[in-house]
C-alpha cells in the first residue's frame, strides 16, 4: 500500500490514485494465483494478470495532467511521456515469450505426466524417487507414460 | 576501430549466432559455430578485462546507435564487469569445447541444434546483463537469459526436468516483474534509466517511501533471481534434472549473472550509503546469508543425487556471497567478489567431473557412482582436487576466498562470525565425503561392475581437469582473482557520489 505515496500524490485525495489502488489490487489477485493455484495452466494466467498490473502501473505512470497524446501538433503544447509505453511495448513482448515457453513446458508435463496438477506431478515424482532409490531403476530409462 | 565496439560485439556475436545455429540445424556445424562464438566471446572479454585494468579505474562507454546517455542506451564496461564477463565467457569456453560428448549422449540427435541456440542466448543474457548501463536493458538481458536457461533445463533426459524447468520459469518470472516494477518506480522518480544517472539522482530522494518500496522490490526480486535463502526452491531441481553440460555452465554462471547485478544496484545505482547506511541492508542480508549457508549445507548432507547436492551446495555458497556483501566492508565485498570467480571454478569443475561419471554409469545418484573411482581414476582424481576446493583446502581457490572471507567478517563482526563461517565449511567436508567416499570405498555396484565403464572420453577428461587445475592455479596465484576483485570492490563502493 505504501506505493501510493509516489511522488507528487496528493495525499488529501486519494481518489485521484485511483489507478495505483487498481494496480495494487490487480497484482496480488494474480500473485495469489500464482501461489495458491494447483493447476499449471492457471498459474500461468495467475503470472500474466500479475504482469498486466505492473504494464498498467507503467502506462499510467507515463500520463501527465492535461497531456495529449504525443503526437506533435501545433495546438497542443503538454504531451503525455511516451517512453514508459515504449517500455512496456517491449515488457508485453517478453511476457508472451514467458507465456509461450510456459504453455509449451505444459503441453510436455501433461504429455510425460498425463495431468497438469502440482499435486498429481509431485506425487509423481515423489514416487520416482523412491522407486529409484530402492530398486536401483534409473527412471530416465522408462518410457514416459502417454497422456490418457 | 573495432576497439571501440568491443562492448557491444561482445553481445552481438551469440546474438547473432543463436538464429544462425537454428538455420544450420546439423549438430555438427551447430557445435562448431558456438565452439567459434565462445572463442571469439573470452577473446574479447580479455581485451576488456586487460582495457578496464590497464588505466587506473578506466570505464569504457559505448552509446548503442550514437544516442548519448540519458538519452540512448548506454554499454559501460568497468572493472567488475569485464571481472564477470572474463568469468562467464571461461566457463563457457571450457563447457563448449569439451563438452560435446556429454551433450551428443544425453540430446536427441535433431534436437541438439536446439540445445546450443538456447545456450547461445543463454550466453547473450547473461553477457548483457554484465555489460549494460541501462536499468531497464538489464530486465531485458535477465529475461532472455532465463527463458533460455529455462530450456536448457527442458532439454533433460528425465521428465522431472519439465516441472523443474516450469518452476524455474514461474520464479524467474516473478522475480524478474519485481525488478521491472524497481525499474518503473526508479523512473518514476527520477526520470532516468540510465544507471550512473541514476546514482547522481537518488541520494537526495534517500527519504522517499518510493524508494524504499523500490528497495523492497528489488532486495527479494534479484534474491529470487540470484537463489538466496529461502527464495532458493527452484535452483536444485532445475540444475539436478538439467542436461549435464547445461548444469555445469548454468552452476558456474547464472546465479553469477544474478549476484552482478544485485551488486550493481546495491553499490552502482542506491549506492553503499543509502543501502547500508539508510536502509540497513546488511541487517537484513547477514541472517538470511547465514541460514542459507547452514540450512542448504545440512540438506545438502541428505541428498542422495550428487548433482542436487552440488546444487543445495551451490545455495549455501551463494550465502558465503551474500555474507560477504553484508558485512559492508570494502573486504568483504572483495571476498565476495573472489568467491564469485572461484566459486564458478569448483562448482562447474564438480558438475563437470559428474558429466563425465553420468556419462559412463549412466546416473548420479550416489549408488549409482559407488567404486567408480577404480574404473576412471583419472576423473575422480579431478573430483578430489575441486572437492578440496569447495571445502577450502589450502593451496586450491576454494581457500583463498574463504580466508578473505574470515579476515573481512573478523573484522567487521568479530570472531563469532567467523566462528560460524568456519563450522560450515565443516558441513562442506562433510558432504564432499559422502561422494568421495561413495566414489572410491563403496562396493562396486552391477553398474559400474560392467566393462562399459572406462576412462571418460578424453575431450571430457581434458576439460575436468582444465577447471580442477584452474583451482590449485588460482589456489597459488591470487593476482587475477583477489586483486581483481580488491579493486572492483574499491570501485564499487567508491561509486558512491
Amino acid at each position: 500500500m505504501v506505493k501510493v505515496k509516489a511522488k507528487a500524490a496528493p495525499m488529501d485525495n486519494p481518489a485521484g490514485l485511483f489507478s495505483y489502488f487498481g494496480v495494487i489490487a490487480l497484482m496480488m489477485l494474480g500473485f495469489y494465483i500464482v501461489m495458491d493455484s494447483p493447476n499449471l495452466v492457471k498459474k500461468m494466467v495467475g503470472l500474466n494478470i500479475f504482469q498486466a498490473a505492473v504494464f498498467i502501473f507503467y502506462i499510467s505512470m507515463g500520463k501527465v495532467a492535461g497531456g495529449t497524446a504525443p503526437i506533435a501538433d501545433a495546438a497542443a503544447d503538454l504531451y503525455s511521456n511516451p517512453l514508459p509505453h515504449v517500455l512496456i511495448l517491449t515488457a508485453i513482448v517478453v511476457g508472451v515469450s514467458v507465456t509461450a515457453m510456459g504453455l509449451a513446458i505444459i503441453i510436455r508435463i501433461k504429455r510425460a505426466y498425463g495431468s497438469v496438477d502440482e499435486h498429481d506431478i509431485a506425487a509423481a515424482d515423489a514416487a520416482a524417487d523412491t522407486a529409484a532409490d530402492t530398486a536401483g531403476i534409473d527412471t530416465a530409462a522408462a518410457p514416459p507414460p502417454e497422456s490418457p | 576501430m573495432t576497439a571501440a565496439h568491443l562492448p557491444v560485439l561482445q553481445v552481438v556475436a551469440p546474438l547473432l549466432a543463436a538464429p544462425l545455429c537454428v538455420m544450420l540445424r546439423a549438430p555438427l556445424a551447430a557445435w562448431l559455430l558456438t565452439c567459434a562464438v565462445a572463442v571469439i566471446a573470452i577473446v574479447i572479454a580479455a581485451i576488456l578485462l586487460f582495457t578496464v585494468t590497464a588505466g587506473d579505474g578506466a570505464v569504457l562507454i559505448y552509446a548503442l546507435g550514437g544516442w548519448a546517455a540519458p538519452w540512448g542506451i548506454e554499454y559501460r564496461v568497468d572493472i567488475v564487469g569485464a571481472f564477470v564477463l572474463v568469468i562467464i565467457t571461461g566457463i563457457n569456453l571450457v563447457a563448449v569445447l569439451c563438452g560435446r560428448a556429454s551433450v551428443m549422449r544425453e540430446i536427441p540427435a535433431e534436437r541438439v541444434f536446439l540445445f546450443y541456440t538456447g545456450w547461445l542466448l543463454c550466453l547473450t543474457g547473461m553477457l548483457g546483463i554484465a555489460v549494460s548501463g541501462d536499468v531497464f536493458n538489464v530486465f531485458v538481458f535477465l529475461e532472455i537469459a532465463s527463458l533460455a536457461s529455462c530450456l536448457l533445463v527442458s532439454l533433460g533426459r528425465d521428465r522431472r526436468c519439465l516441472s523443474a524447468a516450469f518452476r524455474y520459469l514461474l520464479m524467474g518470472s516473478v522475480g524478474a516483474t519485481f525488478i521491472l516494477i524497481v525499474v518503473g518506480l526508479l523512473y518514476q522518480m527520477t526520470g532516468t534509466l540510465n544507471m550512473a544517472d541514476l546514482a547522481a539522482r537518488l541520494p537526495p530522494l534517500a527519504q522517499s517511501r518510493t524508494l524504499q518500496v523500490a528497495f523492497a522490490f528489488l532486495t527479494v526480486g534479484v534474491g529470487l533471481k540470484a537463489a538466496v535463502f529461502p527464495l532458493h526452491f527452484w535452483l536444485p531441481g532445475a540444475y539436478a534434472f538439467a542436461p549435464s553440460m547445461a548444469a555445469v555452465f548454468l552452476a558456474g554462471t547464472s546465479t553469477k549473472a544474478s549476484v552482478y547485478i544485485l551488486l550493481r544496484f546495491f553499490f552502482s545505482v542506491m549506492g553503499a550509503e543509502l543501502s547500508f547506511d539508510a536502509m540497513r541492508l546488511h541487517w537484513f542480508l547477514l541472517p538470511l546469508a547465514l541460514a542459507g549457508i547452514f540450512a542448504a549445507s545440512v540438506a545438502a548432507i541428505y541428498q542422495s543425487d550428487v548433482k542436487r547436492l552440488l546444487a543445495f551446495s551451490s545455495v549455501a555458497q551463494v550465502g558465503y556471497m551474500i555474507l560477504g556483501v553484508a558485512t559492508g566492508s570494502g573486504a568483504g565485498l572483495a571476498a565476495a567478489l573472489v568467491h564469485l570467480f572461484n566459486h564458478a571454478l569448483m562448482k562447474s569443475a564438480l558438475f563437470f567431473v559428474v558429466a563425465c561419471m553420468v556419462l559412463r554409469v549412466g546416473g548420479a545418484r550416489l549408488a549409482d557412482l559407488a567404486g567408480v573411482g577404480k574404473r576412471m581414476p583419472l576423473t575422480a582424481a579431478a573430483l578430489v582436487v575441486s572437492g578440496l576446493s569447495l571445502v577450502g583446502f589450502p593451496f586450491t581457490a576454494g581457500f583463498i576466498s574463504k580466508w578473505a572471507l574470515l579476515a573481512a567478517a573478523l573484522d567487521s563482526h568479530g570472531w563469532w562470525l567467523a566462528l560460524l563461517v568456519l563450522a560450515s565449511s565443516l558441513l562442506a567436508v562433510v558432504y564432499m565425503w559422502r561422494v568421495v567416499e561413495a566414489v572410491y570405498c563403496a562396493p562396486k555396484t552391477a553398474s559400474a561392475e560392467s566393462q562399459t565403464v572406462t576412462e571418460a572420453p578424453l575431450p571430457l577428461l581434458i576439460g575436468a581437469w582444465l577447471l580442477a587445475a584452474a583451482n590449485v592455479v588460482f589456489g597459488l596465484s591470487t593476482e587475477l582473482s583477489l586483486g581483481i576483485a580488491e579493486r572492483a570492490a574499491v570501485l564499487l563502493i567508491g561509486d558512491a557520489p
